[in-house]
């Protein structure tokens, strides 16, 4: 992938918990909600100065609303943001994020342990 | 979380925001990066403590468990010990189960299909891809991981560190070694 993208990101968003050769995830969920930052910001949905502050201001909310601040939220504030912005943005509407998160919860109850988790169209109704 | 990252990500490929293959690229860039590896620490403790080294192998899930841990990753895990006589190999249909936690993110060529089968069929040719090639002897026992197990490999202590702390044999586990097509890397070669 195109590091300096990254490097980009880490710059603008001082945030981002690193290390000395970069960000580091605790889980693979954190590093896909990040993938994905990257990719819309290269697709221009929105500045880097734009997503900072949109998670300040979710960081901040959090913590009015009692997280511990403890740097382990981090990516839960960061797929917060991710879920606003893409619907103030127009991308999709909120609606549409429920409908898709209740649909993928169902596919994971009807699906065996130890198969993949695959989205049909079922999962909807 | 898994499921609303799962969803933004289906919202958005199917929007054309992006193509998930591209996005799998990105992240699997970090793939060392990710969970705290705790394997490396794991097979570093197994050789240097014959005791700990006895309870992997009697019951991985309670061993690793004593090290504190996360106990989720401890389920089901079974330990193979590599030896003069037998290499291990672990495939996997790449369920959720992963050990990720132990083993960080699994490599792309681990996923494929191609891998999976031949790894079966042919696992010394498997082997040799990955620059491991080993003496005619020894027995290679591919294991393949299910829903209810998974399996961590034990890889030989490399000669050359007697004495040496578990940081430093940490560094030498590789994650490669851990599923069995790699060996650890060995005192003083390049990492």
């Amino acid at each position: 992938m195109d590091a300096s993208a990254a490097a980009r990101a880490t710059s603008a968003v001082s945030s981002i918990p690193r290390d000395d050769d970069g960000p580091v995830f605790r889980a693979p969920w954190e590093a896909q909600a990040f993938a994905m930052a990257l990719t819309l910001h290269e697709r221009g949905v929105f500045t880097w100065p734009e997503w900072a502050a949109a998670l300040a201001d979710q960081i901040k909310r959090a913590q009015a609303a009692g997280d511990p601040d403890t740097g382990e939220t981090y990516y839960l504030h960061w797929l917060a943001t991710l879920e606003h912005l893409v619907a103030a943005k127009g991308v999709t509407t909120a609606e549409t994020l429920n409908r898709y998160r209740n649909a993928w919860d169902h596919a994971a109850d009807r699906t065996p342990h130890g198969k993949p988790i695959e989205l049909t169209p079922a999962d909807f109704e | 979380m898994e499921l609303r990252v799962r969803a933004l990500e289906s919202i958005l490929s199917e929007k054309g925001y992006f193509d998930p293959a591209a996005l799998d690229a990105i992240v699997q860039a970090y793939e060392t990066r990710i969970g705290p590896h705790n394997g490396a620490r794991v097979v570093a403790k197994a050789w240097s403590d014959p005791a700990f080294r006895q309870a992997l192998l009697d019951d991985a899930t309670k061993a690793v468990g004593t090290l504190g841990h996360v106990s989720r990753v401890g389920d089901h895990l079974v330990a193979v010990e590599n030896t003069p006589d037998r290499h291990n190999m672990v495939v996997c249909t790449l369920c959720s189960c992963y050990p990720w936690e132990m083993l960080g993110l699994p490599p792309v060529w681990y996923k494929a299909a191609p891998y999976r089968s031949r790894a079966v069929k042919d696992p010394r040719g498997v082997l040799a891809d990955f620059g491991v090639s080993l003496p005619k002897e020894t027995e290679i026992r591919v294991w393949d991981s299910t829903a209810e197990t998974r399996f961590l490999v034990l890889p030989m202590r490399p000669s050359g560190t007697e004495g040496w702390s578990e940081d430093q044999l940490a560094d030498l586990v590789t994650r490669d070694s851990m599923i069995g097509t790699g060996l650890p890397k060995t005192p003083g070669a390049p990492s």
